[in-house]
């Protein structure tokens, strides 16, 4: 019988062969952790009297939630990760050096690995073809101290994908649409496997994007297999090396398996305050935007940027908008800067934060006043998400943000592009 | 263990914004401090009313949204007996057991705020007390069951000095 490409990568991180539904210690290849969740585990730690990591080059700290830190109470806490860094030799990732899940995939993360994190969105680095979930720290802390954790085998589910994306639809519109079609937790404890010739045609971005919510419908892993697509991104990050092809078989059996045809797809928007709150942009009433903000684990690559300044060149933001804009990683601002992406950004009236989570996990650089509304390119708009639990939320792709940038209201992209 | 007390009632989808809100980012590091918090974008009174062995009762998808394990803490540190929901976001449920708070799945239209239960550890059984009846949940897997007994992950890995779920 032909495998899936969950049981291709748990497979090879096993001592024995396993199948759907068995619960397995399986080695871990790279794990880490971020500045909200590090301290914990570093606490974790302590309290197992472990005092070595396993293999440090496999370990990271991500300092990239509260980053550059706004209170004393969290610069205590990068002080505290670093000093946990110096003694372990586990890789530190400074602030400024962006999100944990984009810098992991441009740097470490590599096809057919095992990922844990500790951070939902860990399952990001599923566009690489990693097994890449996220845990809590005690679990995270356990994988570096030993190098294994424990999981049940996931029952994978197929999507395929056909069709070509209308334009001003893109990856994040599917995904809305997928997660408004299951429900938020309609795939909880599943795999996702995202296969079909709209998913080949995707490049590594889109891919991530898809991958990144995976969560948000609850599943442990958004995976693709991968492809010479994924080699080019290994390749242009320096570590073609890296690059091992990696493919479900085409027998293999899927618990469940959805087709989709994305060429009548609309722009989506994922209304407050649940991500599976989903709506075609023409079925939502008018909705007057305080703050767009581009960027995240989801959208804030560069082929996201450049998305949201071509329909910005030239323009001026609506003067009742702020429009943040915080790069994903140092590559990506250099990148940017240099192909003139965020100057264009700049000149429409927006604010280039440095790299990082920035506005989306409601710790600084943008926190909602009471009652207004954010337009986001992030995954998650539960209550309280950007600080304010009486603010809301809408997700939608970096098009549709940069439209309603422009409108100073949801702006439908089509009318742009 | 049979835990007795009274129900705190959530409804769908509570996120770990609910619970322990991202604006409280900075109280990570000291715990005490965020538990006073807890759940308190869903229901603001209660931290002040809970009591030790209550139970907090939600509905569908419980604990969704982020890894922090700082949200299971947190309802264990306010003396919460257990978390009863029809389901569980995945990684807090796997969080709620490392640290040892109690989770159980069924059917909980059937409990209303106020209520009094009684829940035996053990077996998984809960009594409805105000309504007079009974119900089983479905255990744990083997591995959760191990990591309970022991006492919560970092106790486990304390006892073992590893990983050691066969």
């Amino acid at each position: 019988m032909g495998r899936t490409l969950v049981e291709k990568i748990l497979g090879t991180h096993t001592e024995r062969e396993v199948r759907v539904g068995d619960f397995a210690v399986v080695r871990v290849d790279f794990s880490y952790v971020q500045d909200g969740t590090g301290p914990l585990m570093v606490r974790r730690l302590a309290a197992m009297d472990v005092e070595k990591l396993h293999d440090p080059s496999s370990c990271a700290v991500f300092l990239d939630h509260a980053s550059p830190s706004p209170r004393l109470e969290l610069s205590n806490d990068h002080k505290f990760l670093r000093e946990f860094c110096r003694r372990t030799g586990a890789i530190l990732s400074e602030v400024g050096d962006g999100i944990s899940h984009n810098v992991s995939s441009e740097k470490y993360v590599k096809p057919g690995d095992v990922v844990v994190g500790a951070d939902s969105h860990t399952c990001t680095n599923g566009a690489l073809c990693a097994f890449a979930t996220g845990m809590g720290s005690t679990d995270v802390g356990v994988a570096m101290a030993f190098g294994h954790t424990w999981m049940r085998v996931p029952e994978p589910w197929k999507v395929f994908v056909k069709g070509e994306f209308p334009k001003g639809v893109y990856s994040k519109d599917f995904m809305l649409h997928f997660i408004g079609t299951v429900k938020g937790d309609g795939a909880t404890y599943k795999a996702l496997e995202f296969l079909g010739p709209t998913m080949e045609g995707l490049s590594l971005t889109g891919r991530f994007t898809l991958a990144n919510m995976a969560v948000e419908c609850g599943a442990k892993v958004g995976l693709f297999p991968s492809d010479e697509k994924t080699r080019a991104f290994l390749k242009d990050h320096g570590r073609e090396e890296h690059y091992r092809e990696i493919r479900a078989d085409e027998d293999a059996r899927y618990e469940r398996v959805f087709e989709f045809d994305v060429s009548g797809l609309e722009p989506m928007v994922a209304c407050p305050h649940f991500v599976d709150n989903t709506k075609p942009i023409g079925k939502v009433d008018k909705v007057r935007a305080d703050q767009v903000f581009l960027g995240t684990s989801t959208n804030g690559r560069l082929e996201d940027f450049q998305l949201a300044a071509s329909i910005l060149k030239g323009k001026k933001v609506h003067p009742g908008v702020r429009l943040l804009v915080t790069p994903g990683s140092r590559r990506v601002y250099r990148e940017g800067m240099l192909d003139g992406t965020f100057q264009t950004l700049l000149e429409a009236g927006g604010v280039i934060t440095g790299p990082g989570c920035g506005a989306c996990v409601g710790v600084h650089e943008g926190v909602l006043a009471d009652g207004e509304v954010c337009v986001t390119t992030q995954n998650r708009n539960f209550r309280g998400r950007m600080g304010n639990p009486n603010a809301s939320l809408y997700l939608v792709s970096p098009a549709t943000a940069a439209a309603t940038a422009i409108a100073g209201e949801l702006a439908d992209p089509r009318q742009f592009t | 263990m049979k835990i007795r007390g009274k129900v705190w009632k959530f409804g769908d989808g509570i996120s770990t914004d609910h619970i322990a809100p991202g604006r409280l980012f900075h109280l990570r590091s000291n715990l005490p401090e965020l538990a006073k918090h807890c759940l308190e974008d869903a229901r603001p009174e209660f931290v002040s009313g809970v009591k030790p062995g209550d139970f907090v009762v939600g509905g569908r998808n419980f604990g969704q949204g982020s890894s922090r394990e700082h949200a299971a803490v947190v309802i264990k540190m306010c003396g919460v007996g257990a978390v009863l929901a029809k389901s569980f976001a995945r990684i807090f449920f796997r969080n709620c057991v490392n640290v040892g708070l109690p989770v159980l799945i069924l059917d909980t239209d059937r409990i209303e705020e106020g209520d009094e239960l009684e829940v035996d550890l053990a077996s998984g059984k809960v009594a409805n007390v105000t309504r007079g009846w009974e119900a089983g949940t479905p255990p744990l897997p083997p591995v959760m069951r191990t990591i309970i007994s022991d006492g919560g992950l970092v106790e486990h890995v304390k006892k073992h000095g590893r990983l050691k779920l066969d």
